[in-house]
C-alpha cells in the first residue's frame, strides 16, 4: 500500500478521532443522567473506565505495527492522542477507586494496594504511565533526546502487561474477556519482540560479512 | 399500564373546534417527534445495553410478618431484578435478567432424599403450600462487597426437613440447582462446574433464619432471582443461597459446594459473613449498600451480617479464620 501521508491532513483527522475517544465518557454521563448505570453504578463506572483504559493502551500499541505493516507513516501522529486517552481513562478509573470505591479511606487503600494482587498490578500499571504522560510533549521529547525518550516510553510494555494481569486476576471465574485482551497485547508485544530479534540477527550477519570482507581483502 | 377512563365530554365540545384541530396537529407533531427521539434514544441505549425485561410474576399472599425482618428500607425491586449473579445465564450482572426470561419453571418438582425416613418428590405448588408464607425483610451480603435489603417470601426450611423426617445419620444437607444447557447455553462459559451445588450443616439448615424462598416484593420469584424456589441464608455470603432448587439431599458427609470446588482457597464451606476474614480480592470490612441512592452508601460489614444473635452459637469454639 502506498504511504498516504501526503494526502492526509492530520489536522482534519484529529478532531473526529478525539470525539470518538470521548464517546465512552459521554455515554457514561448520558447513562448516569438516564438511570441506566444499573443497581451498582460504582461498579459499572469502574468496569467501563478500566475497559476503555485497556482499549486505549491496545490502540496506542497497535500504531507502530500498523504503520510498519501498512507502510503508513502518518499513523504515528495519532499515537500520542491514543496514549493520552488511555491515561485519561485510567485517571478516571483511579479516581473512581479513590473516591467512590474506597471513599477516600487512605488506610483501606494502602492495605488494598499492598494486600490485593489485582490492585497491586493495576496500581503498577497506572504509576508507570504517569512519567509517560508527563513527557508526552514535543518539548520534553527534545529535552530528553529521542533515544532516552524512547527508552522511557518502553515502560508502556510493562504497563500493558500489568494492566492485563490486573484484569485477569480480578475476574471471579469467566476469563473470556481478559484472555482476549491478553491475546491482543501478546500479539502487539510479540510483533516487537520478533522484529527486534530479526534485526539483531541481521545486524550480526552484517557485522560478520563486513569482518569477513576485511579478511578476504 | 395506565388505562384512562373515557371522559364523558369529548374534548371537541370544551375547546373551540379550530383551536382543537390546530392543537391536535401540534400535539400529533409533538407526539411523533417525542416518539421518534425516544425510539432513537432507546435503540441507541439498547444497542449498548439491553432493556430490562421482567417476566410475569404472580402475586403471593396473604403474608405473615416476621420478627426477623429488618426495618432498613428495602432496595428498589428493579435493582434486585436487574443485578444478579446467576452464572447459568451469563456472568455479567445484567445478563440473567436478559437471558432468563424464557426459563421454564413450570412444571417443576423438587426431590427430597438421602438420609431421611420419608423421601418425597414435591410438585412446586405442593411445596409452596406446606406452610403459611411469611415476608422476611433480610439484609443480603454478596462476597463481592455489595449488599441489598430484600423482602423475601417463604417459610423456614425446617418445615420441609421435619416432614421428610431426617435419620440420626443425617449430618448435612446438600442442594442442587437446575441445569440444562438447552435452556442455559451460557453455562459452559461460566467458569464454574455446573449444576450448581451447595450445602449446609444440618443445624444450619434447621436454623429458623434459613428460609425456603418462593417470592420477593409480594410476588413469585423472577427467573433471574432463582425461580421457582431458592434458599436464603442471610448470615452467609450470597452464593450460599442457592437458586432454582431441584434436589435436596440429606447426607452423612460434608457435601461439595460449587465455589469451593472452583477455588478452595477463596471460598470455604461455611462462608459466613465475617468482616475480619478478607477475601483475597475484596476486603470484607465494608460493603456498598445498594439502597436506591445514586452511588449507594459504604457501610461497615457486621459479623454474621448482623444475625449473630440467631446464629453465632452454632459456631461456638470454631476458629472462623480456619473455617471460613
Ligand atoms: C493501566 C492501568 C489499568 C487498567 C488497564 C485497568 C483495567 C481494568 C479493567 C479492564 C477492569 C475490569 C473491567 C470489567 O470487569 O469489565 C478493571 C477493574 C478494576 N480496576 Fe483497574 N485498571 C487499571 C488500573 C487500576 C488502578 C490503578 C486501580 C486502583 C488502584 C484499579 C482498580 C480496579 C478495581 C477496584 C476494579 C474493579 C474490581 C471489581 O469489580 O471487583 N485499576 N480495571
Amino acid at each position: 500500500m502506498k504511504d498516504l501521508s501526503r494526502h492526509i491532513n492530520i489536522r482534519w483527522l484529529k478532531p473526529p478521532i478525539f470525539l470518538v475517544c470521548l464517546a465512552p465518557l459521554a455515554h457514561l454521563v448520558w447513562m448516569g443522567f438516564h438511570d441506566e448505570l444499573g443497581a451498582n453504578p460504582v461498579e459499572y463506572i469502574t468496569h467501563s473506565t478500566g475497559t476503555w483504559t485497556l482499549v486505549g493502551l491496545c490502540a496506542t500499541l497497535s500504531i507502530t505495527p500498523l504503520r510498519r505493516i501498512l507502510k503508513q507513516n502518518w499513523l504515528i501522529r495519532l499515537r500520542r492522542m491514543f496514549g493520552l486517552f488511555a491515561f485519561f481513562y485510567v485517571s478516571l478509573h483511579f479516581a473512581t477507586w479513590v473516591w467512590l470505591y474506597s471513599g477516600f479511606d487512605v488506610h483501606a487503600m494502602i492495605a488494598d494496594v499492598y494486600k490485593r494482587p489485582f490492585i497491586t498490578e493495576g496500581f503498577t500499571a497506572f504509576v508507570l504511565l504517569i512519567p509517560l504522560a508527563a513527557t508526552s510533549t514535543s518539548g520534553m521529547i527534545r529535552r530528553l533526546g529521542g533515544r532516552r525518550w524512547q527508552m522511557l516510553h518502553n515502560l508502556i510494555y510493562i504497563s500493558a502487561i500489568a494492566g492485563v494481569t490486573h484484569y485477569y486476576w480480578l475476574v471471579k471465574s469467566d476469563e473470556t474477556v481478559p484472555l482476549r485482551f491478553a491475546a491482543v497485547v501478546a500479539v502487539l508485544l510479540g510483533y516487537r519482540a520478533i522484529r527486534h530479534a530479526l534485526q539483531r540477527k541481521q545486524q550480526a550477519a552484517a557485522a560478520k560479512r563486513s569482518r569477513e570482507s576485511v579478511y578476504s581483502a | 399500564m395506565l388505562i384512562k377512563k373515557p371522559s364523558d365530554i369529548p374534548y371537541s365540545e370544551v375547546t373551540p373546534n379550530s383551536a382543537y384541530m390546530n392543537r391536535r396537529k401540534f400535539l400529533a407533531g409533538v407526539a411523533v417527534a417525542t416518539g421518534a427521539v425516544t425510539l432513537a434514544a432507546r435503540s441507541v441505549s439498547d444497542w449498548f445495553e439491553s432493556a430490562r425485561v421482567f417476566a410475569d410474576e404472580a402475586k403471593l399472599g396473604p403474608l405473615a410478618k416476621s420478627p426477623f425482618s429488618t426495618d432498613e428500607p428495602p432496595t428498589p425491586a428493579k435493582d434486585v431484578e436487574s443485578y444478579n449473579n446467576y452464572y447459568e445465564f451469563g456472568t455479567g450482572k445484567n445478563d440473567p435478567s436478559r437471558n432468563a426470561t424464557k426459563f421454564v419453571t413450570s412444571p417443576w418438582s423438587v426431590s427430597v432424599e438421602g438420609e431421611v425416613n420419608k423421601p418425597r418428590n414435591f410438585d412446586i405448588e405442593q411445596l409452596r403450600k406446606l406452610a403459611p408464607l411469611e415476608e422476611r425483610i433480610y439484609r443480603h451480603r454478596c462476597v463481592e462487597a455489595w449488599s441489598i435489603v430484600v423482602p423475601w417470601i417463604g417459610y423456614p426450611f425446617s418445615v420441609l426437613a421435619k416432614l421428610v423426617d431426617p435419620k440420626p445419620s443425617a449430618k448435612f444437607v446438600a442442594f442442587q440447582s437446575y441445569y440444562d444447557i438447552k435452556q442455559m447455553p451460557l453455562g459452559p462459559r461460566a467458569g464454574i462446574a455446573l449444576p450448581y451445588v451447595e450445602g449446609l450443616r444440618i443445624d444450619e439448615a434447621m436454623n429458623p433464619l434459613a428460609l425456603l424462598t418462593f417470592g420477593m416484593y409480594g410476588e413469585t420469584l423472577p427467573n433471574q432471582d432463582g425461580a421457582p424456589v431458592r434458599m436464603v441464608l442471610p448470615w452467609k455470603y450470597g452464593f450460599k443461597s442457592i437458586k432454582s432448587i431441584v434436589k435436596v439431599r440429606f447426607t452423612q458427609n460434608m457435601p461439595p459446594t460449587t465455589w469451593n470446588l472452583a477455588n478452595a482457597h477463596e471460598y470455604g464451606f461455611y462462608s459466613n459473613v465475617n468482616p475480619q476474614v478478607d477475601h483475597p480480592r475484596w476486603s470484607q470490612a465494608t460493603e456498598r449498600r445498594l439502597d436506591g441512592s445514586f452511588f449507594g452508601k459504604r457501610i461497615k460489614t457486621l459479623m454474621f451480617n448482623g444475625y449473630g444473635d440467631q446464629v453465632a452459637s452454632m459456631y461456638n469454639g470454631m476458629d472462623l479464620r480456619k473455617y471460613y
